[in-house]
């Protein structure tokens, strides 16, 4: 029955399916490629495009000579800009793994907890005037520690609706490890670490250094490692547990081992950067409209649009003002609006 | 191929719903459930599929108890249409039916061109050759209990499960969706089916299963099983069945009696 027409709509959503989309990430690539080399140019002290390139010759050959346009891209801007691209793409990805897993295009990465979570293990460090490392390692633990909780909850109390009472679990320790998170607020010292928490909760990138990147980047990669590889079953996940079942797909201990992974993500980028909302919910939104919901496509593209969305939201964070700017308002300043754009302009990306 | 259960026992725990069920299916067998809303027939599909346990009693497929299969293995003995729903994301229809050949390949592989040639055959079956580049959230229900019957024929399982295939379709794709469970069956594959409409089980059934309150009230074919009395008990509606010319066999409800409450 097939006739010249069918084969031809066929093949067209084969293309669709297929080349077109990898192209539009790889043309995403490369613009949050060229977007890292401006950022590295722009800022409170300038630097040309020959100074940044003759930086870098120096640096592949060797040959570094010192001088403070070498000081400020290596040790500020590079480790920064590599932050940012990080934590973005972290979130972003986490994001779209969220979403897929409760069928929801309007879950974060916070949906488990994880950032409160997170926020409370940095804030009791921050309270106990630890060390930086402790504090990020603090923040790690506290994210890590509440999805368990929540998971562990939700699996004691097996509900009819996995998704829902995980959801509703996540809502109750969050807003516990909240209720925490301000005692300790009340309790610090108003002086000193008060502000410091304040600026954690808000989320900043100003003070990080190559450390913190390669700190974290081991964390990172181990989360992602298990998305990229079961990444065509967890398209599959994404059209719930029953139905996955059917297909050939081991719902339960997919959805663990992946949401162990998502979580293991946003809570080691947390942990340098700071509580940043936003970035995890309208990102993958972004990033479906383009490539569709196939997770294989989805995660990269995900990534690559959190990654440039921050490295711009905290290049404008740190050149737009004096002081700088923390990037939860910032994100959230951009993040909402258009959020509610893509609500007015009809439910593209989900049904 | 086939299908067995004996002495089952269906529901949740702590709460049977149904008891004492045996069934066999085998390969170009179509077996028809009906029962009112209640009766257990989506947990008894729900324990055929391996996404509830069974109370008592065993499923087994060619031979192999449930249990002691894989969820990978399981996919590739019985297929399940689930009834045509809202998808959350749109997927384009090539992709959905694509997804039933996940338990044709590891847990790390991407579909190949094995699988693309079963998810095109699929389609072309089915003659739905021309919505593959849609979006599955932009077609019609029946469009997409068609693009779902595809997905399940990828699977390329001998057995294919399919809940209320006709519900909340109009009626020309009501009969669309019977003729590729009869085309189906013709193929040699065995299938199970659930629906409201005794009609529909004149038209594809070569057994039916009368489910009352969990219990199997009757068996046989849909002539010795479908009759007036028996449906009267269990619908609590008068009906009367007439063959036509073309050996077509149909159900038609006594709406008088019913208004009446019953009093004639």
């Amino acid at each position: 029955m097939s006739t010249a027409a069918d084969n031809d709509a066929h093949a067209a959503a084969q293309a669709r399916s297929g080349r077109m989309t990898w192209g539009l990430i790889g043309t995403l690539a490369l613009a949050t490629g060229s977007l890292a080399v401006f950022a590295a140019l722009v800022g409170a002290y300038p630097v040309s495009v020959s100074e940044a390139f003759a930086v870098l010759w120096r640096w592949l050959t060797g040959t570094l000579a010192g001088g403070a346009t070498e000081t400020v891209l290596l040790e500020v801007r590079v480790p920064r800009i590599t932050a940012a691209l990080l934590v973005g793409a972290a979130l972003a990805g986490a994001g779209a793994v969220y979403q897929g897993l409760f069928r929801n295009p309007l879950v974060s990465p916070d949906i488990l907890g994880v950032s409160t979570g997170a926020g409370l293990g940095a804030v009791l460090g921050i309270f106990l005037s630890l060390p930086i490392l402790a504090i990020q390692g603090f923040a790690f633990i506290g994210g890590m520690v509440t999805v368990a909780i929540v998971y562990a909850i939700a699996v004691t109390v097996r509900g009819r609706e996995p998704t829902l009472v995980l959801v509703l679990a996540g809502v109750v320790v969050g807003s516990l490890a909240g209720a925490m998170i301000s005692l300790i607020k009340v309790l610090a010292d108003p002086y000193d670490q008060l502000p410091a928490i304040t600026f954690w909760l808000l989320g900043s990138l100003a003070s990080t250094r190559a450390g913190d990147v390669w700190s974290v980047l081991p964390a990172v990669l181990v989360g992602l490692v298990p998305l990229i590889l079961l990444r065509h079953r967890i398209t599959v996940l994404s059209l719930g547990d029953d139905e996955a079942r059917t297909l050939g797909v081991e719902a339960g201990r997919l959805r663990a081992l992946v949401v162990a992974a998502a979580t293991l993500m946003t809570a080691s980028v947390v942990a340098i950067s700071g509580v940043i909302g936003w970035v995890g919910l309208v990102m993958p939104h972004i990033a479906r409209m383009l490539v569709g919901p196939n997770f294989d496509r989805l995660l990269p593209a995900s990534m690559l649009l959190g990654a440039a969305y921050l490295l711009a939201v905290d290049t404008l964070a740190r050149t737009m003002a004096q002081v700088e700017t923390p990037l939860g308002i910032l994100t959230a300043i951009v993040g909402a609006p258009f959020f509610l754009w893509l609500l007015a302009r009809g439910r593209h990306g989900w049904n | 191929m086939h299908l067995q259960a004996k002495d089952l026992a269906i529901g949740y725990p702590g709460h049977t719903v149904g008891t004492d069920i045996a069934l066999n299916v085998g390969a170009g067998e179509v077996l028809c459930l009906l029962g009112p809303n209640g009766s257990g027939k989506t947990t008894l599909f729900r324990t055929l599929l391996g996404l509830l346990k069974a109370l008592g009693g065993q499923v087994c497929y060619d031979g192999t108890p449930l249990a002691q299969l894989s969820r990978r293995e399981l996919a590739r003995r019985v297929a399940y249409v689930p009834q045509a729903h809202g998808a959350t994301f749109p997927f384009l229809v090539h992709d959905v039916v694509l997804m039933g050949r996940t338990a044709h390949r590891g847990p790390f592989a991407a579909p190949g061109a094995a699988d693309r040639a079963a998810a095109e055959a699929a389609l072309v079956t089915l003659g739905i050759t021309d919505l593959a580049g849609r979006d599955y959230t932009r077609i019609s229900g029946g469009q997409r209990q068609l693009v779902l019957v595809a997905r399940a024929l990828a699977q390329q399982a001998p057995l294919v499960v399919m809940d209320e295939p006709t519900a909340s379709l109009d009626f020309g794709n009501q009969v669309s969706v019977l003729a590729q469970v009869r085309r189906l069956a013709a193929a040699g594959l065995g299938v199970v089916l659930s629906t409201h409409d005794p009609d529909h089980a004149f038209a594809v059934a070569s057994s039916v299963m009368l489910l009352d309150d969990g219990h199997v009230v009757g068996e046989g074919t849909p002539q010795q099983v479908l009759t007036p009395d028996l449906l009267r008990r269990v619908y609590g509606v008068g009906v009367e069945i007439a063959e036509l010319g073309g050996g077509q066999t149909v159900c038609a409800p006594d709406y008088a009696a019913r208004g009446n409450g019953g009093v004639t």
